[in-house]
């Protein structure tokens, strides 16, 4: 057993964190979020979407007799755990799943989205939908970066496929990862530097406690979403989808605390990352039927 | 990242399984847990069996008398020997864990010598003489004195929360050798007789009605000098060797046993109808998840040791922190499920429900863990 990142796995992330922070860093980010308050502009970059396509992002699993980059689930992983680092915006996993099967997925030329329960992400800015969207609703949304349609309830729709609700998770779990991780950074790098009282305010305890609390749920978090990206079992994704939401809505939280008044402003990013992992907590199903699964698994799995 | 085992790990594993399944149906009853020398007895008798098997001192070096295991090979070993029911290190806990590893790190050829074999044989137990009254948490703020006197240290003072006291033979005993240096500067580790004339140990009883721990007493105890381990004024930093032991681990058959117990707990959900209720079901599913997951972790913790070759280190804080209140929980679902039962002390459930208390204080309250995550692994600046 060697449960560790690989040479060429810390090479990839390393790779995939230089490009993303160089291409939508925070400025890039920001300028996003204030296109997207004004009406009628596109917020989806496509050119970055293009060089997303370019760099593999959406290919990285497909065979490279396929055209793709040939890596499997942990790798993918590691990409959307910088993904939710940066908040990058966009139906990523949609486009990411449809690589192979949707013409131009896989370069970034065409963007997918996919209906999931009772939501659907970016439907007006994809150019191919997955799924029954009839009766979609447009939702005002708190997250300037993630358009919503609000779908109706149909009893009678055709169970979702099965295996692509267990990517969606194990890869919004991996989003959530990323986001926690970078608002533990965040909090951090503020604590050593903000000074009140005459000193660094990460000298003070209670400061220190909220701090600490956050890197335990990302290290529990990263243990739980790695596992799962090896053996893709239901159950181990179903507990990283637990671990990873707490992690990124509570973290980005604490964060705020720790910023203060600061961090209660529109100009602070931290809002966008509590915005975004809230909306992300709805995906495939959210945090009720990871319990329910995990609840079953008690007494029907091995004792 | 791989989290399947290598075919000399499976064959370890189904050799030990092998082993344990003709071992375990041969031992005596176990004996009730306040009566100490009964336990002494039961868990040296075991330690006797694991060294005649080859299994006594599994992750200890091999020049120390260990079987110089990889740290995979111990994660298989407490895995297995959890799930199969065996005893719990128990009375040997200090020396295996703790003291053992300690002296096989620091110590010269002739204290090896003297105290390591008869640790793995199970022939001697150890205690823990760290806490005091007045430093608990706050280890370096210990007051208890020792002076030399020709060939022998001198040692005065009392120390608290001593587990085995009462049938331990040697105590891991930090003393301050110099008042006037800095409080981290001016402490020695000694290995202390308990025979020695001048040791009194006064039992306390826990809030689980069973005396876990004591008082111990020390008025002018004589301690040879070359018992001393570590230069003298050195013992903070031979200390912070054993207490890296402690926080690294020490929990991880503890996270094996709290899987099986959350499956019993549902099991019972099951049979009593509890398990209608959603909340009640959902928040077993989360412990679940938990679980798993501090396994996980566990498994991540190994595999960085086993490429370091070091032994897991103040990352040990953050599993502990976290472990340590999922068993607290898990306990609490359980006595959800039973209900007023859960009010009889005779249930094993609620025995381990008020054991599990102890867990977020011992070896370092959450408190103290979350500043050493804080300062030692976020780069805080030290506070106060």
């Amino acid at each position: 057993m060697d449960f560790q990142l690989g040479p060429d796995q810390k090479a990839l992330r390393q790779g995939v964190r230089e490009l993303l922070e160089g291409r939508f860093g925070r400025d890039a980010l920001r300028a996003a979020a204030d296109r997207a308050e004004t009406p009628g502009e596109h917020v989806l970059d496509r050119t970055l979407w293009r060089e997303l396509g370019a760099a593999g992002f959406f290919a990285l699993r497909l065979p490279e007799a396929a055209g793709g980059v040939g890596q499997g689930l942990p790798e993918a992983v590691l990409a959307f755990e910088e993904a939710g680092r940066v908040l990058l915006p966009g139906p990523l996993i949609a486009t990411h799943l449809a690589a192979g099967t949707v013409p131009g997925a896989a370069t970034g030329e065409t963007v997918v989205t996919a209906a999931g329960p009772g939501l659907v992400e970016w439907l007006d800015e994809s150019d191919v939908v997955h799924g029954d969207t009839t009766g979609a609703e447009p939702l005002a949304v708190l997250d300037p970066l993630t358009p919503l349609h609000r779908l109706p309830a149909a009893p009678d729709r055709p169970p979702t496929d099965t295996r692509h609700t267990l990517l969606v998770s194990l890869l919004t779990a991996a989003e959530q990862l990323g986001s926690a991780a970078r608002t533990c950074e965040t909090a951090v790098q503020h604590a050593r530097t903000r000074e009140q009282f005459g000193r660094p305010i990460g000298a003070f305890q209670a400061v220190q406690h909220l701090c600490a609390g956050m890197l335990v749920r990302v290290e529990l978090a990263r243990a739980a979403v790695y596992a799962a990206a090896v053996t893709a079992d239901p159950t181990d994704v179903a507990a990283a989808r637990l671990l990873a939401d707490e992690a990124a809505v509570r973290g980005a939280r604490d964060c705020l605390q720790v910023h203060g008044g600061m961090g209660f402003t529109w100009e602070s990013d931290i809002h966008l990352h509590l915005k975004r992992a809230w909306i992300r907590t709805h995906r495939a199903g959210g945090g009720t039927q990871s319990e329910e699964a995990l609840a079953d698994d008690l007494v029907v799995g091995p004792a | 990242m791989d989290l399947t085992y290598t075919p000399e790990e499976e064959e370890f594993r189904a050799r030990l399984r092998a082993w344990l399944a003709g071992a375990l149906p041969a031992l005596p009853p176990r004996p009730s847990p306040g009566d100490w020398p009964a336990r002494r007895a039961y868990d040296l008798g075991w330690q006797r069996r694991l060294y005649d098997a080859g299994y006594a001192g599994l992750h200890w070096p091999v020049d120390a008398g260990g079987q110089g295991a990889t740290p995979t090979q111990h994660l298989i070993y407490l895995e297995e020997t959890e799930k199969a029911g065996a005893p719990y290190v128990g009375a040997n806990f200090v020396g295996l864990l703790h003291a053992g590893p300690t002296i096989a790190s620091e110590g010269d050829a002739g204290q090896r010598a003297r105290w390591l074999p008869p640790v793995l044989r199970g022939e001697e137990v150890w205690c823990q003489g760290f806490s005091e009254p007045g430093a608990g948490s706050d280890l370096a703020a210990l007051r208890t004195r020792a002076w030399r006197d020709g060939d022998d240290y001198v040692v005065s003072g009392s120390k608290i929360w001593t587990s085995h006291a009462e049938v331990a033979d040697w105590c891991e005993l930090l003393v301050r050798t110099d008042p006037d240096a800095p409080r981290h500067r001016g402490i020695t580790w000694l290995a202390m007789p308990m025979d020695a004339p001048g040791i009194t140990v006064r039992p306390l009883r826990t809030l689980a009605g069973s005396t876990e721990f004591a008082e111990v007493f020390l008025d002018e105890v004589r301690v040879p000098v070359t018992h001393r381990v570590g230069a003298e004024n050195d013992g903070w930093r031979v200390t912070m060797v054993t207490l890296s032991y402690e926080r690294g681990t020490a929990f991880v058959g503890e996270v094996v046993a709290c899987r099986r117990v959350l499956a019993e707990v549902a099991r019972e959900a099951r049979k009593n109808g509890r398990w209608d209720d959603a909340v009640l079901r959902r928040r077993l599913g989360r412990l679940n998840a938990e679980f798993r997951a501090l396994w996980r972790l566990t498994q991540w913790n190994v595999g960085e040791a086993q490429r370091t070759g070091g032994v897991p280190g103040v990352g040990g804080s953050v599993f502990k922190l976290r472990y340590s209140h999922a068993r607290q929980e898990l306990y609490d679902a359980a006595a959800e499920v039973l209900g007023p039962e859960s009010l009889d002390p005779g249930r094993e459930w609620t025995l381990d429900r008020l054991s599990s208390l102890s867990y977020t204080i011992a070896a370092g309250t959450s408190q103290i863990q979350r500043n050493i995550v804080a300062e030692r692994i976020l780069g805080l600046p030290r506070g106060r």
